[in-house]
């Protein structure tokens, strides 16, 4: 795999920074580095968490997001692993089973696929199916999304595929803070947590977090206040859904922006409470509209929701077909600013 | 009588009854099982290991009781071995409240976390990499467990099988990987489907690790070279594999009546039965056949008791499957 860190727009000087050289609670950072930043600072704070992955150490991670962490923590808290995905999270699985706080690295989440029964049959269902007799305190980290033109098989948004599996909880950050902020509450929850990482949003930045920020986990954050609809997003579709509202406003629609932050815990009374508002909501998701995470949420605003709205619930999300390379095709696929400014005009107006 | 090998180490007889012993319970407890499905109150599927006892017994002799196992789904023989008793385990079977689980898990997935015996995995391999992590773990907190993995011949051929290996041996991670070939993956043999004769030992050289095939039926070789390869993985000098030779008295699963297996090849591992082979041991330790009855007898009436217990046991209180998804004991994904 080829140095991934101009992977989203400008490069950044990321490739040699200490994680350490990051902690100021003033200041702007990277989403990239918020990454190493958070997993820093829960390796300072609790000699249990270790971390493993393929190009994770001496490299920094093809996407430069764990840079720094063998310098300041070593070989025995920061492991470079073979190209073994099973054996990654079965091992991670193992250890957190036995007092370790295993950080993985999956370095495309569509490698998930390559690991999928330590997601779906072991790691998320130890704890229920010994009645209660283990804890997994474990969190998978991957790289997740489109944009960045790397075709079918590195660019799919797969958070859809941890959402049908009970037991995992999943976060997804769209900010540099919330990536520290959840990254430290996910690292310290006793339940294991699946952290997708934008690759699109890597090279994006925001104010850095405060020291000793945590995010808790399943609480959604309103990015943007509005009145005349609600767009409920994640993770890149977050800045997509800011900027959609952005350009609405100056049209005279206005956009509340609910960014989710976690799938699971799902915070549907912030969604609702948001629709009883707005009493029009659209949800911009990356995964597939077929099985997609906004299906989810579109069926419990339509069961307990139902008389707060007075249009249909409408989503935007990715189309039904593998992620074609090009870039002119891939734009056809994904949720676009067009495809959200329309969708929220379709439905102001309805 | 049957032959055993001379050349094992010198065992005290009242060590050898207490084996003995355990894997008289075991066989019993196995086919309390079997009859206990036939009369429709076990239900799922069972995968019985009567003919195995001698892998887990001896193996659990030569182990630390913090030291960490994994198990398969045939794995009723591990959980005892490690402590979990007769009737928490007829319990689970039993779908009732007071099995190993709660009557969460079933027969695939005994576990007693508290004496280190940390699951029963019903997916083909997948607990090899938990065990070379469990080891990694031991060796992170420096603690001098080990983590044994017993695994089927059927596990040799899958992909986990083999990552776990190499992660191990690059690691040198005390951990032990122990085979129990007893000749069929599931009722297809094993050297049908392999590229070599012995599914685990011959994969060793691949991965720079040592092997030993061993008498899987003679419980005194099992517990030696478990002790070798615990004190190697102890010693910081990386994992082993041993290749335990074993035989089925069951069929696969179920009422499997394992009709594929060639009757002469049938007859020739039942009378080396691994119960039978410490009964020649006790005999050439001078331990009178009277106490061998008394300890037969002592396994009957435990696992009569645990019938008997385990039948008279509740069943699980139905909000019981609403708890353990979380660490916090439920089971909410949203607000």
């Amino acid at each position: 795999m080829a140095d991934l860190t101009g992977a989203g727009g400008t490069a950044g000087a990321t490739g040699t920074a200490s994680a350490a050289s990051t902690t100021g609670t003033a200041g702007v950072i990277t989403y990239r580095e918020a990454v190493a930043e958070g997993i820093a600072r829960e390796l300072r704070r609790d000699p249990s968490v270790v971390c493993l992955g393929e190009d994770i150490a001496a490299a920094g991670g093809v996407f430069k997001t764990t840079a720094g962490l063998l310098a300041e923590f070593g070989k025995e808290r920061i492991w470079d692993t073979p190209i073994s995905e099973q054996a990654i999270l079965g091992m991670a699985m193992g250890a957190a089973m036995t007092g370790m706080r295993p950080v993985a690295e999956i370095m495309f989440s569509d490698f998930f696929a390559c690991c999928f029964d330590y997601l779906a049959n072991e790691i998320p269902k130890m704890r229920y199916m010994t009645g209660g007799q283990v804890t997994v305190p474990l969190v998978v980290r991957t790289a997740n999304g489109g944009g960045l033109g790397f075709g079918a098989q590195h660019s799919q948004a797969v958070e859809n595929w941890t959402l049908a599996v009970p037991g995992l909880k999943i976060a997804a950050p769209s900010t540099p803070a919330d990536v520290v902020g959840l990254m430290a509450a996910a690292i310290r929850s006793d339940d294991p947590v699946v952290f997708f990482e934008h690759k699109g949003l890597f090279a994006s930045k925001g104010p850095a977090a405060p020291d000793g920020h945590v995010v808790e986990l399943g609480r959604a954050a309103v990015a943007r206040e509005g009145s005349d609809v609600t767009l409920v997003a994640l993770a890149v579709t977050v800045p997509l859904a800011l900027a959609a509202a952005e350009q609405l406003a100056a049209e005279g629609i206005s956009a509340e922006v609910i960014d989710l932050r976690c799938l699971v815990p799902l915070d549907m009374a912030a969604v609702l409470t948001s629709v009883g508002r707005t009493s029009r909501l659209l949800i911009v998701e990356e995964n597939p509209y077929q099985g997609g995470w906004g299906g989810t949420v579109a069926s419990i605003v339509a069961d307990e929701g139902f008389e707060l709205l007075d249009a249909p619930v409408r989503r935007v999300a990715a189309a039904c077909v593998p992620l074609p390379f090009a870039d002119a095709l891939e734009q056809q696929v994904i949720p676009t600013l067009d495809t959200v400014t329309e969708a929220v005009r379709r439905l102001a107006a309805y | 009588m049957t032959a055993v090998d001379p050349a094992t180490s010198v065992v005290g007889a009242e060590e050898l009854l207490g084996l003995y012993e355990q894997m008289a319970v075991i066989r019993r407890t196995e086919k309390a099982a079997h009859d206990l499905f036939l009369a429709g109150l076990v239900k799922g599927t069972t995968h019985l290991a009567a003919g195995h006892e001698a892998v887990a017994v001896g193996a659990s002799a030569a182990l630390r009781p913090d030291d960490y196992v994994f198990a398969t789904y045939r794995g009723h023989h591990h959980a005892m071995a490690r402590g979990a008793t007769p009737e928490e385990c007829l319990a689970e079977l039993m779908s009732k409240s007071t099995g190993l689980c709660r009557a969460k898990g079933g027969s695939m997935h005994l576990t007693k976390a508290s004496a280190g015996m940390l699951g029963s995995y019903a997916i083909v391999g997948a607990h090899l990499p938990m065990a070379a992590g469990a080891a990694w773990s031991a060796r992170l907190r420096g603690t001098g467990q080990v983590a044994v993995a017993f695994f089927g011949d059927g596990a040799t051929n899958i992909g986990a099988f083999h990552e776990a290996l190499n992660l191990a041996a690059v690691w040198a991670l005390p951990a032990l990987f122990i085979c129990e070939n007893n000749l069929y993956m599931e009722y297809t043999p094993i050297g049908e489907v392999t590229a070599v004769a012995h599914p685990a030992a011959d994969r060793a050289p691949a991965y720079g690790l040592p092997a030993e095939v061993i008498d899987g039926n003679d419980v005194v070789v099992v517990r030696d070279a478990v002790a070798r390869a615990a004190e190697r993985a102890r010693g910081g000098r990386g994992p082993t594999i041993l290749e335990a030779l074993t035989y089925r008295h069951f069929g696969h699963s179920r009422t499997d009546p394992a009709s594929y297996r060639p009757a002469d090849e049938v007859e020739q591992w039942l009378s080396r039965d691994p119960l039978e082979l410490a009964r020649a041991r006790l005999k050439a330790s001078g331990v009178p056949d009277e106490s061998v009855a008394a300890a037969d007898s002592r396994a009957a009436r435990r696992v009569e008791d645990a019938v008997a217990a385990a039948k008279a046991a509740p069943g699980p209180d139905p909000v019981d499957a609403f708890t353990d998804v979380w660490a916090d004991g439920g089971s909410a994904w949203r607000t």
